[in-house]
């Protein structure tokens, strides 16, 4: 089982998110679910959400406390949040940020085996005209963990958004797959 | 056979669809779920012809199901915690008139404090109002759920509403995977409604809601205990021939997990056991010789099947996410009750767990299993009611 936890604000999508990455798994066959941390979020507030992964039907039904993957969507949570907290030994993080490999494994607590770059923000702001980027931040995940093929990714954004949107949302997360840097740690 | 991604509200909506009901009275402020909001989008989109009745409370919202099920309509609601308890006159009103209304209830904690958690106390407040109760453990049991409850409630021999009860936000919420037959296999299995009565059939009257004088109104109890004792065979039945149409078997009341050579059983109702069945995989491979009874139907109460799990293990380990004050965990309290007057006689302890959304993991399963393996092994049981999550 592959355990993914992203970390956004309220307004971000990051709940969207989760949901996108398990459709587009589902529609690989895999078995899937996804949910959002189980709060009263508002608007800006750090939220957290959830994907688990599974060749077989998924029982479990507890947070995420060890996750194989941490996306980060706002990189002003890196400042405020662990992001890294139980994060497993061989774990991947995705980080939409602007800034170095350095920078930002400066401000991470625990190291991960991989860490995953992208300026998420900029493809929204170019593609969408807006700062939302959970659909961008997907192809960065396709890209870094494998978890799923970037084609199942923008097929799940089209399910989600219809028409105009769709295409264009499938087209940030395309365009975020082709500009992620993946560095081993 | 489509498979959707969907949330346990969704997958609650469509099976309101699927299930060709007719007429939906709802109250669409909070505490309402996005079931409603579902059940809307469909009559918006023209892809349902359900007559939608928004409603200024819950209480009125039961008042319209109890009044289009009178006429022979199939009914459904949804509602949640504090929108059950004021609907909680209502509820008599339904069971006692015999009208197979069904109504997916998102269990959340009652306030105060406010909490939007999952926590079973609501639902389990309604135990005494006639009305069937089916805890899911996911979201494809909420969906069948709402099937099959149309089919008992409505069978002549039943004529009782029925609740669907599903997990705040850990099913409401949580996106997975539903298989949802095609709609011509659920019009087999579901055809239309048939009334026995009906308000609107002129040339045979009835009264609803009149009264009962105390030469009269012991016999219309008893007559509604009857039809719930009946609906343990209507719910197997019902259960095997969705097992048999559709490839998910529902003919047991308790769903039993690697029971057979247990020694220590937990018992507990919704969406928990999925945690607590990985978690007898996960022990089961260290050695320990556990399983796990999901109690579906909490009404009518399963107690011929409790038996007969009971009689075969030295522990059961009950798991009550709810509290009855004054007393102890509601599920517990009842599997005692049960077992008094019979030989079965294993050590049962009651672990209050996840209330209020406390997260319950397969490490806590792993905890009350050494717990429970001590005081089996000892025959003293230190205490009947563990508040286990305490912060000590």
């Amino acid at each position: 089982m592959i355990e993914i936890r992203f970390h956004g604000r309220g307004g971000q999508g990051a709940v969207t998110a989760a949901n996108i990455l398990a459709e587009a798994a589902f529609s690989e066959g895999k078995y899937v679910q996804a949910f959002p941390f189980f709060g009263v979020e508002r608007r800006g507030a750090p939220v957290t959400a959830f994907t688990r992964i599974d060749e077989k039907p998924i029982r479990i039904k507890t947070q995420i406390y060890e996750p194989d993957v941490v996306v980060v969507l706002d990189p002003s949570l890196l400042e405020s949040v662990d992001v890294t907290a139980g994060l497993k030994e061989d774990g991947i993080v995705v980080v939409n940020t602007e800034k170095s490999k350095e920078e930002v494994l400066a401000s991470l607590k625990k190291k991960p085996k991989k860490l995953a770059l992208v300026d998420a923000t900029s493809i929204a702001l170019e593609v969408l005209g807006l700062p939302i980027t959970n659909t961008s931040i997907l192809g960065a995940v396709a890209k870094a963990t494998g978890v799923v093929k970037i084609d199942s990714v923008e097929g799940a954004i089209k399910e989600t958004f219809s028409g105009e949107l769709g295409e264009k949302n499938a087209k940030a997360a395309r365009k975020a797959f082709e500009d992620t840097v993946v560095y081993e740690i | 056979m489509v498979k959707k991604v969907v949330s346990g509200n969704y997958a609650a909506a469509y099976a309101a669809k699927h299930a060709r009901v007719e007429v939906v009275a709802a109250y669409p402020i909070t505490p309402q779920t996005s079931i409603i909001e579902k059940i809307a989008e469909f009559i918006a989109n023209g892809e349902s012809d359900i007559q939608y009745v928004p409603v200024e409370s819950e209480h009125s919202a039961m008042a319209a199901c109890i009044g289009a099920s009178a006429t022979g309509a199939r009914a459904f609601t949804a509602t949640s915690a504090q929108g059950l308890a004021l609907m909680h006159e209502m509820l008599h009103w339904a069971s006692g008139a015999r009208l197979p209304i069904v109504m997916v209830d998102v269990n959340r904690a009652m306030a105060p404090p406010w909490s939007v958690w999952d926590d079973q106390t609501d639902s389990l407040a309604q135990r005494d109002t006639g009305w069937m109760q089916f805890y899911a453990e996911n979201n494809q049991e909420v969906y069948d759920g709402v099937l099959m409850a149309f089919k008992v409630a409505e069978h002549k021999d039943v004529q009782l509403p029925a609740m669907i009860i599903e997990s705040a936000f850990i099913l409401s919420h949580t996106y997975a995977i539903v298989d949802m037959p095609p709609q011509e296999e659920i019009d087999e299995f579901l055809p239309p409604r048939k009334p026995l009565y009906t308000l609107t059939d002129f040339d045979n009257p009835i009264a609803v809601g009149a009264l009962a004088t105390p030469a009269d109104y012991y016999e219309f109890r008893y007559k509604i205990a009857k039809a719930m004792e009946k609906a343990k065979e209507v719910i197997k039945e019902v259960g095997k021939e969705f097992g048999e149409r559709f490839g998910r078997d529902y003919s047991q009341m308790i769903e039993l997990y690697k029971t057979e050579d247990a020694d220590i059983v937990f018992m507990g109702m919704g969406s928990l056991m999925g945690t607590v069945k990985e978690a007898v995989d996960v022990l089961r491979r260290e050695g320990y010789k556990v399983g796990a009874a999901k109690v579906r139907w909490f009404r009518p109460f399963p107690s011929e099947e409790l038996y007969e799990l009971a009689k075969n293990v030295q522990g059961i380990a009950v798991l009550d996410r709810n509290f009855s004050f004054g007393q102890e965990g509601i599920l517990f309290n009842e599997a005692k009750g049960v077992l008094y007057n019979t030989d079965a006689k294993p050590i049962m302890k009651d672990y209050i767990v996840g209330i209020g959304g406390r997260d319950f993991t397969v490490e806590d399963v792993k905890k009350i299993a050494n717990d429970m393996l001590k005081i089996v092994e000892s025959g003293k049981l230190d205490e009947e009611v563990d508040w286990f999550h305490l912060k000590r």
